[in-house]
């Protein structure tokens, strides 16, 4: 499978309120690939994911979208009102129509096949990151956009989901943008990363980017030196999640 | 029965089978408020009626949708909080209205009605002002109800998910504009929300989907009109606030009967 551009953002900038949110920001995705935006809070990640979208119209700079993209989104957090009668399998419908088995293998994809009929209210934050993706892929997108799809999941159910997203890439061969706060937490399953502080300020292999001066700059040694934590026990998972725990508390 | 009650339960059947399905996206969507604002600028609606010399019913229908559009376009800014911004508008529009009334010293107006409902007094023209009003409420309301329902749970996902999220909402808004609008014959200004709020809670504790909601909705209205009207007669209650204080009994009996299972 040869890889086709699938999205095209260049020389994007925007600026909000007399304060500049993205500077001359370029992004490119391709089928089968995996970008990852990674930056502090307030870099613009989210902005320039909303961007790619189409949600957000930049001031400068174009965005190209191969045309007839299918999208999926998993959008940052999402909560349903209480007073909302809503179970899993509907909610999964909402973005596209499909039958029961249909939406039980989808579920089953992202391993979550057993709330299926539980309240959306009732399950839990990682079990909502499973439904919101497996309601993106029953649209069977060529281009995933996931705003830090593992905020609020704990850190073994992160590694799990970051494994199912690089599952998902390989078997479907779809291009997937993901936005997270944290360079040390996609390593593994990126292809390519973009860091994000209003302008990129390096990008590249994951490798690569992680001995950029400017992205060491950016996160401090602190950030680099858990980097080298994970490096090191890149076969032992067991180990790593104490280490990763350890070191969570200034992220 | 008497032609009068059976117009006061047609009347009241064909504002509460509408309320209710409107009423439950009014609830998840946490917009009670909304109803409000748009019931207070009623009374602007009769005197602007009344000055073009037009029906006032007609006049009612114009000062809603025009106000629920001016709120649609002002929410996008985001200087004041969509509650202020209401609250202004809402009190606002009904002060207009009263001293619109006040100087137009040739109209005499029963703001007691107006503002509490008459529909002992519903006439066979309101009649047709109510289902003519509300049918096409409710059918418009059906072909909206997927991206609505897609846009309440998410807005943005709907959107990218391709739903016409901006058209389904300037709809939903006008559509309570219009229910407004003709509700305020059969409980009056002040208590309309209550027959959008109130049947729709009601539902939540019994609903399993979000359609079983509306329709539970639609029909625990109905039952608060009919024994709110039932209660009227026995005891001479006044009938508007008697359909309001029978949805809110439904409403704690509801709550009290053990549920079998949880949500």
């Amino acid at each position: 499978m040869s890889a086709e551009l699938l999205l095209t953002v260049a020389n994007v900038s925007l600026t909000i309120g007399g304060n500049s949110i993205l500077r001359e920001v370029s992004l490119q995705v391709a089928s089968s690939e995996i970008v990852a935006l990674i930056g502090p809070n307030g870099a613009g990640k989210s902005t320039l994911a909303r961007i790619a979208l189409g949600l957000l119209r930049p001031d400068r700079g174009q965005v190209w979208r191969k045309p007839g993209l299918r999208l999926g989104y998993v959008p940052q957090r999402l909560t349903v009102d209480a007073t909302l009668p809503l179970t899993v399998q509907r909610f999964v419908t909402l973005g596209a129509p499909a039958t029961r088995a249909h939406i039980q293998a989808g579920l089953a994809e992202v391993g979550a096949a057993s709330i299926i009929d539980s309240p959306v209210q009732a399950i839990s934050g990682g079990e909502m990151q499973r439904a919101l993706l497996a309601r993106a892929l029953l649209r069977e997108p060529d281009l995933l956009v996931l705003d830090e799809p593992v905020q609020g999941v704990d850190v073994s159910g992160q590694y799990e989901l970051y494994d199912l997203i690089s599952n998902i890439k390989k078997r479907r061969g779809c291009g997937i943008l993901m936005v997270s706060h944290e360079l040390h937490l996609v390593m593994a399953a990126t292809d390519h990363v973009l860091c994000l502080n209003r302008h990129v300020c390096c990008s590249g292999h994951p490798d690569h980017v992680a001995r950029d001066p400017a992205y060491l700059e950016l996160f401090g040694l602190d950030g680099a030196r858990r980097l080298a934590v994970y490096h090191h026990h890149h076969n032992h998972r067991h180990d790593l999640h104490g280490a990763v725990v350890a070191g969570e508390t200034n992220a | 029965m008497d032609d009068f009650l059976l117009r006061a339960l047609a009347g009241g059947l064909g504002v509460a089978l509408v309320a209710g399905p409107l009423g439950v996206f009014v609830v998840w969507r946490r917009m009670a408020y909304f109803g409000d604002a748009l019931a207070h600028s009623a009374l602007l609606g009769v005197a602007l009626g009344t000055v073009l010399g037009i029906d006032p019913q007609l006049g009612v229908i114009a000062i809603c949708l025009l106000l629920a559009l001016a709120l649609a376009l002002l929410q996008r800014q985001r200087r004041l909080a969509t509650d202020t911004l209401l609250g202004i508008f809402a009190h606002t529009a009904l002060s207009l209205g009263l001293v619109a009334l006040a100087v137009l010293e040739t109209v005499r107006v029963d703001l007691v009605a107006y503002l509490f409902g008459d529909i002992l007094a519903i006439s066979p023209v309101d009649l047709y002002w109510i289902w003519g009003g509300n049918l096409p409420v409710l059918v418009v309301l059906m072909l909206i109800w997927r991206p609505l329902l897609a846009a309440t749970v998410h807005e943005e996902l709907a959107q990218v998910e391709g739903a016409p999220v901006f058209r389904a909402r300037l709809a939903f808004i006008l559509l309570i504009a219009m229910v407004v609008a003709v509700a305020m014959k059969v409980v009056g200004i002040l208590l309309i929300t209550s027959l959008l709020i109130i049947p729709a809670a009601a539902a939540r504790r019994f609903a399993r989907s979000p359609e079983g909601m509306a329709a539970l909705a639609g029909g625990l209205g109905c039952a608060a009109i009919g024994a709110g009207l039932w209660a009227s007669l026995r005891w001479d209650t006044p009938a508007g606030p008697s359909v309001v204080v029978a949805a809110t009994l439904l409403f704690v009996l509801g709550h009290a009967i053990p549920s079998r299972s949880p949500r």
